[in-house]
Formats: structure tokens, C-alpha cells, sequence
């Protein structure tokens, strides 16, 4: 008999993307007799994994080797990633996008039948499977679909998770809300996984979703788990202005052009080559995602880009790759440009400036996806394993959720499999939880001038501020103290909706308390590392320091609002620090 | 003075009022807003209890769908420019049951996803170690259209059977069992006929064709449908004529 009732689980995954869902089936094949549950605040094909476009990297070709795509991972990463751990990513990558391939996600083909590959930034050969510019999509429905077949899995769609429940030192559940009902639910787990993406939310102009404020990761740092790496925040070069919709580096990667105001190919002043008619890997528009969104803010700087109404941008040509290929190769940057920006990019140049992508760093996690605390894993974005470092490698981050979610599923099943007996009275935690929610949202008291997206206005104002592509030990102080000020503010909010029905008021102050903290812990990083590395570029400190910081930064949440950060040493195996070298 | 436009938003809070009722909400008209853009300023500005989904803002996660003007519609593809001077009429989806304001309950579309048993079936499994299916891009071109759908729900909305007949299984699921009958990997027509087949399932489609007007990725479920109406009838007369058919 299960001692808290139908909504007791071994294994929880908090989070239906492409980690969560994979996480999901690894646990059912592995293990049919345990009981697993998928939990999320959006029914799992809406989760962001959806939006993902350019593709996935796995070395299948025969001038591919894993040595190769273990380089372009770690020189990409500017030295900071975990040897160990990449050199298990590239192994089992093409293991598990052969697995997708059989579950029936449409791969691009050769005229022979055979899974094509494409170039991507940052890489030595091409090595990046995609389906048209929809991977993410295909590979999210891919998942999804396929998890439908297997009845053991469970799912709690549209629950908002408030807080781990973390008694006696073990993960045992969480406490969430079912957003039809207002219901404040605690679900029981022997073993739960924090597969729920990053949080670009943080920042104001970004390619992320809605859905994606931080909410794993926040509730882990709460719990007590460090948060590894947070100073490391890539943008991505293209995003069309205003709306920070994703141009994928595919389009580069097919031979677009980056042009500055004057028409200028400006990326070859840059250290990054010599320009070429042609895409030449691991050069110029193909050189990495962190060293180009540089670039633009230099060439900013030098007056050389073009002013908009949504800010400074310069042009990605397409012309003259042609209709025929845009259409074969990238579909939806055509539909997207035509949509959003009323252009087409067979005819037009599209407008485009870098915007906030990924987040490199997240929940600390060792090799198989396990936290510190017993019971409590992680995958997928809000992880860090770490195989990014400072600067994540474009595709690998589809990759990344797959063999991670594979390896965090595995891992919390077997732990699961122990049947540890759950404490005592974990469900009084829930009435506890209740008033918490009671006295942080809906104080009587509240002041009637702050609102959610007041506070959320001022977070994106601070973070661009302050923790953008470049960072100053002023910039950031100015914006902790922000970020501080805001999390006070918010404490004092008094929502307007007071129903039990579906109450995204509720969530977005959730949501807002959650990302307010991750950006404490961003912030706080960031200040400490002075050096500058990868995608965290400090104006006063322009050097890498391996000396000091060729070391994971760990932030652990303090009761007083400044996170403690404690450094732990990268482990390196077989390619020991070197400059990073594009463009030859 | 900013150009304005009035949006008439269907409210319903269950526990505040029996019935649903009308608001109207004064929103900037900006150039560039989609639809969604001035729901979002509502909620920031106006009016903190105005409920909906949405997440990607890009056409692609199938969250966003209303009736616009009493028609489905994508909100974030929707410009708001396109219904000056308004007023502009925001309902949620037809023929779905409200959970509250425009937030639609979907459980029973979620089943009929499942019901086309949209995933690979195989006689017998292959293994990893076999390496890839061989697909062609012609082949893959088979199905490519059926595999864009983003279980948006419009074309539920769109399709008068859905309303009369609660049961059909609807347009999406039925492009989706042909996502996957047409791929060349698959072997499980035959199970999806079963299901497909039956009762609520293809035959109850009148061939109104709205589904595929309105579906933001041109899936074309209606064309979808009258292929498997075409396969349908074959393997309905082969099972009369020739009954061993299948059996060998």
C-alpha cells in the first residue's frame, strides 16, 4: 500500500521537455516496475525543447570522431567544461539521436537514405543532425508521442510546482498546484529529477518562452543545492529585433552573411578569419556563439551598426543562397521572417541583434545527473553537469537532453529501486505550504502600488544593465542592489486575483520570486569572477586566468540575500587549457 | 495621442459568476503587436485576473489558440493591426469545454492524440546496434506535412462535427495516424484502422474542409482524412470480398 496514496511515486521528473521525456522512457525501459510521473506546468509538447531549431550534434560521418566533436565542445566551452563528462556526452550521443531516429523522428536525408548532417558554429566537421530548422520541434513530438505508448508513465500536466518537500536530508516529493483546481497537492517521490529548462526570462530581450523563469533551479538553490557556473549567460547573435524570435545559425551555417551598416562582412576584423563567398567551419559567421555576439557590441561601439526602434542591429544576408535552398534547408526562418517581421528573406536582408539564448550554468549535478542532496537529480538546461562551460556549443544542447536525461533517469530509478521508506508526516508540509503562499502573495497589508510586472520590468532593466555581454564590478553592484531591493518589493505584493480557478497571477509571482533569486546567484558569480572567459566578459578584467578560475563557481543561497560562492576545479583529462583559435 | 483599439474579452471565473460575460479592455495599436502582445499588456496593465495560455510567441508550441473574431486563430501569428479600427471580438476555443476566461480544457483532446497511437510500430523491434532506418527524402516527403502539427486544437474549433458529434476523433489525430502510416518505417496501419475506423472516427467527417483553412502550419487534416477515407474503403471492400486478405 503506498503510504501517501495515488500520488506517490518512485521516481518524479518535474518538467516534460526533451529531458523530462526522455528521463521518462529510460525509467519505464529500465525499470517496468517502478510507478513514474511526469509533472509540469504546461502539457509537455508546449515545453520549450519545442522551439529549438538549427539541430543536434552526434558523430555518425566517417571524417567525424568523438576525439573531434570532444575538441570543438571543449575549446567552444573556453576550457571550463568537465573532460569526463564531455567525453561520456560525445560517446553517447549518436547512440541516443539513432534511438530518436527509430522512434520516428523525421532526420533530414541523404539522396541515399542515409541521416544527413549539417555545419554548425564553433565546429571542425560537419556533425549536426536536424530536422529541417524544426529539431527541437520534431524531437519534442518525437518524445512525446512515444512516451504515450507506455502506460506506466504517469502525468500531472499543468501543475505548478511550488517547493521540494526535503526531509531528513532526502528529496521525498514536491508540493504543487493544479492549476485547473487551485489544489495545493503534495507528490510523493522516492526520486525526483529537475528537468524544467533555463531561465531567459530573466533578462528582456531573449529567444526563450514564457515558460522559462528558472523554476528547477530556484527550487533546488532553496533546498540547498549550489547553482554552478550562473555567471555564464550566452546570447545568441541573431534574434529579430523586438520580438528576440531565433534566427537559427543554421542559416550561417547554409552560407548567410553577417553584415554590418556599411555591408561591411565585419566578423573578419574579429580574430575570426578571412571571409570566404562560402561557409568555411570554425570561421568567421561560423565561428562561435559567444565571440560573435562580442563583435556586434564592438562594432556598436564603432557606430557601425544600424539603429532600429528595438535597438542597435545589423543584417543577415540570405539573398543569395536562393529560394530553392532556403526552402529545403531552413523553412522556417523564411515563415518566421514573412510572419514576424513582414520580409522575405529570399529577396531581403533580416535585421537581427544578439539576444539571450542559454544559460551555461544551473543546477549542479555530477556525471549522472545527481545533486547533492540524496533523492534529487537534474537534466537538460536547468542542469549543469558541466559539459558547456562558459560558452555551450551550438546544437549540442538537444544532444545534451537526451544523453543527460537518459543517464538522470537511469540513475534516480536505480536509487528509487532501494525503496527507502518515506518520513513521517510529510503531508502536514502541505498546509504549511498553504500559508506561506497566503502570507507571500496575498498579504492584506500589500502595498497596492507594486505589481508583478512593475518588479519583472525592473529585473530586465537591471540584468541588461548590469550582467549583459559585457560586465563591469560597478555594472553588477548597481544591479545586485537591485535585485535585492526588487525580491523585498515583491514580498510586499498583494495579488488581484483571489480564485482558485487557473490562477496564472499566482504563477507569475512565482515565477517572478523564482527568477529574482537565480539572478542573485548570476549576479553574484559574475562579481566574482574576475577574469573574463567564454560568454562572461569582464571590461575590467579582459583576461582569462586559469591560475584562478579554471574552476566551477558554486553558489549556495545565504539567508541574507547574498549567495556564498565556493569554487570547484575543472576536471581535465586529455586536452589541457589552450587558446582558442577560429578562422584558421 | 497613441492610437487605441478596444478588445472584447470573454471572461468566466467559475467560482465569481454562473455565466460567462463580455469586457472590454482599451489597448495601444502598435504596429508590430500580434494579438497576444495586447492580451499580455491587459494583464500587465489593466487587468492582473484576465487568464489565458501561452508560452513560445513564435507559432510553434500551439498554446495561444482563441477565436478571433469568431475565428480560431494563433494569437502570437495574429496582428492586431489587421482588426483596426475594432472593436476586436476574443473568445476562447469552440467546442471545448472553459476551464476559466479563455483557458480551454483539452484532457479530451489529449485522448484522441492517443488514440491514433501516434508512435512507430514495428512487427519486430530493431535493434540499435542495426544501426538507421534507409529513408529517402521522397519518402520522407510522404509524411512531412502530417508531422507539422502543433496540436494547436484549431481545427477542432473550426470543425462543425466536433461540435455535433463530441466522440469524432478530429482532425489533428487523424493527420496524425497518417503521419505515421505514411512513413516508411511504420507497420501499424492496421491497428490504427481499427481505431480510426470505428466508431468516431474518419467516416463521421462531413468534408466541410474548414480544418485545413484554418490550420497555422498547412497540415491539411481534411486532405489527410480523404486519403485514409480512400485506404479505409479499399480495406473495408477487400475484408467483404476477399475475407482471407491479411489472414495468410
Amino acid at each position: 500500500m503506498a503510504r501517501y496514496g495515488p500520488k506517490e511515486h518512485d521516481v518524479l521528473i518535474v518538467g516534460g521537455g526533451a529531458a523530462g521525456l526522455r528521463a521518462s522512457i529510460a525509467i519505464t525501459e529500465n525499470h517496468p516496475e517502478l510507478s513514474v510521473a511526469v509533472i509540469s506546468k504546461v502539457y509537455p509538447m508546449r515545453s520549450h525543447t519545442v522551439s529549438a531549431e538549427g539541430g543536434a550534434a552526434a558523430v555518425i560521418k566517417d571524417d567525424d570522431s568523438l576525439d573531434d566533436h570532444a575538441y570543438d565542445t571543449i575549446s567552444g566551452a573556453d576550457w571550463l567544461c568537465d573532460q569526463d563528462a564531455v567525453e561520456a556526452f560525445v560517446k553517447e550521443a549518436p547512440e541516443e539521436l539513432l534511438q530518436l531516429e527509430h522512434w520516428g523522428c523525421p532526420w533530414n536525408r541523404e539522396e541515399d537514405g542515409n541521416i544527413a548532417v549539417r555545419s554548425f558554429g564553433g565546429m571542425k566537421i560537419k556533425r549536426t543532425w536536424f530536422a529541417a530548422d524544426k529539431t527541437g520541434f520534431h524531437l519534442l513530438h518525437t518524445l512525446f508521442q512515444t512516451s504515450m505508448k507506455y502506460d506506466p508513465i504517469q502525468r500531472y500536466d499543468e501543475f505548478f510546482v511550488t517547493r521540494l518537500v526535503v526531509e531528513d536530508g532526502r528529496c521525498q516529493g514536491v508540493i504543487a498546484i493544479e492549476l485547473a483546481t487551485g489544489k495545493l497537492e503534495f507528490i510523493a517521490a522516492r526520486s525526483v529529477i529537475l528537468c524544467t529548462g533555463g531561465c531567459g526570462k530573466i533578462f528582456p530581450f531573449t529567444t526563450n518562452a514564457n515558460i522559462k523563469s528558472g523554476d528547477g533551479m530556484a527550487l533546488a538553490y532553496r533546498a540547498g543545492v549550489p547553482l554552478k557556473d550562473m555567471e555564464f549567460v550566452q546570447y545568441h547573435p541573431t534574434g529579430l529585433p523586438f520580438t528576440g524570435i531565433l534566427i537559427t545559425e543554421a542559416a550561417r551555417a547554409e552560407g548567410g552573411f553577417l553584415l554590418n551598416k556599411e555591408g561591411y562582412r565585419y566578423l573578419q576584423d574579429y580574430d575570426l578569419g578571412e571571409p570566404k563567398p562560402y561557409p568555411v567551419l570554425r570561421s568567421m559567421e561560423l565561428g562561435p556563439r559567444d565571440r560573435l555576439s562580442q563583435a556586434f557590441e564592438k562594432e556598436k561601439e564603432k557606430g557601425r551598426t544600424i539603429e532600429g526602434p528595438y535597438g542597435d542591429y545589423v543584417h543577415l544576408d540570405l539573398k543569395h543562397l536562393g529560394e530553392r535552398k532556403i526552402d529545403e534547408k531552413i523553412p522556417f526562418v523564411r515563415e518566421l521572417c514573412r510572419k514576424y517581421e513582414n520580409l522575405d528573406p529570399a529577396k531581403e536582408m533580416i535585421p537581427v541583434r544578439p539576444v539571450v539564448h542559454y544559460v551555461m550554468g544551473g543546477v549542479h549535478t555530477d556525471i549522472n545527473g545527481a545533486t547533492p542532496i540524496e533523492g534529487l537529480y537534474s537534466a537538460g538546461e536547468a542542469a549543469c553537469v558541466s559539459i558547456n562551460g562558459a560558452n555551450r556549443l551550438g546544437s549540442n544542447s538537444l544532444t545534451e537532453c537526451l544523453v543527460f536525461g537518459a543517464r538522470a533517469g537511469k540513475a534516480a530509478a536505480e536509487y528509487a529501486a532501494g525503496k527507502k521508506k518515506f518520513s513521517d508526516g510529510l503531508e502536514k508540509i502541505v498546509s504549511d505550504e498553504g500559508k506561506r503562499i497566503e502570507r507571500m502573495f496575498f498579504s492584506e497589508h500589500g502595498d497596492q502600488s507594486e505589481s508583478i510586472a512593475g518588479i519583472r520590468k525592473e529585473m530586465h532593466q537591471a540584468m541588461e544593465d548590469g550582467a549583459g555581454i559585457y560586465r563591469t564590478e560597478d555594472s553588477l553592484k548597481s544591479s545586485e542592489k537591485t535585485i535585492k531591493e526588487l525580491q523585498e518589493r515583491l514580498h510586499r505584493i498583494s495579488i488581484q486575483d483571489h480564485s482558485y480557478t487557473f490562477n496564472t497571477e499566482l504563477t507569475s509571482a512565482f515565477e517572478l520570486s523564482y527568477m529574482l533569486d537565480v539572478a542573485e546567484a548570476i549576479i553574484r558569480s559574475a562579481l566574482q569572477r574576475t577574469e573574463s572567459r567564454g560568454s562572461h566578459q569582464r571590461k575590467d578584467y579582459p583576461e582569462r586566468d586559469d591560475e584562478q578560475f579554471l574552476s566551477h563557481s558554486l553558489a549556495y543561497q545565504t539567508g541574507d540575500g547574498t549567495p556564498r560562492v565556493e569554487y570547484q576545479p575543472v576536471t581535465i583529462t586529455r586536452w589541457p587549457p589552450g587558446e582558442r583559435k577560429y578562422g584558421q | 495621442m497613441e492610437q487605441t483599439i478596444t478588445l472584447q474579452v470573454q471572461r468566466y471565473i467559475p467560482e465569481q459568476y454562473p455565466e460567462p460575460y463580455f469586457q472590454s479592455y482599451e489597448v495601444p495599436l502598435r504596429k508590430k503587436w500580434v494579438i497576444l502582445d495586447a492580451l499580455n499588456y491587459i494583464k500587465d496593465e489593466i487587468d492582473g485576473t484576465l487568464t489565458y495560455r501561452w508560452s513560445c510567441r513564435m507559432g510553434v508550441c500551439g498554446s495561444c489558440g482563441m477565436m478571433v473574431n469568431d475565428r480560431p486563430a494563433l494569437t502570437c501569428a495574429t496582428f492586431l493591426e489587421e482588426y483596426a479600427p475594432g472593436p476586436v471580438r476574443i473568445t476562447p476555443l469552440d467546442y471545448f469545454g472553459i476551464i476559466r476566461d479563455l483557458v480551454v480544457n483539452t484532457d479530451d483532446f489529449m485522448g484522441k492524440l492517443k488514440r491514433a497511437q501516434p508512435w512507430l510500430i514495428t512487427d519486430e523491434a530493431k535493434p540499435l546496434s542495426e544501426g538507421a532506418y534507409k529513408q529517402t527524402p521522397q519518402e520522407k516527403a510522404e509524411y512531412e506535412q502530417y508531422s507539422m502539427c502543433i496540436n494547436c486544437m484549431l481545427c477542432y474549433s473550426a470543425c462543425p462535427v466536433v461540435g455535433l458529434e463530441p466522440d469524432f476523433v478530429g482532425p489533428a489525430a487523424i493527420a496524425l495516424a497518417q503521419r505515421y502510416n505514411y512513413d516508411s518505417r511504420d507497420e501499424g496501419e492496421d491497428q490504427r484502422n481499427e481505431e480510426l475506423t470505428g466508431e468516431g472516427g474518419i467516416y463521421s467527417c462531413t468534408l466541410v474542409g474548414e480544418c485545413s483553412e484554418v490550420c497555422p502550419k498547412a497540415v491539411d487534416p481534411a486532405g489527410a482524412i480523404q486519403r485514409y477515407k480512400a485506404t479505409g474503403a479499399v480495406e473495408w471492400w477487400q475484408s467483404v470480398l476477399m475475407p482471407w486478405k491479411g489472414k495468410s
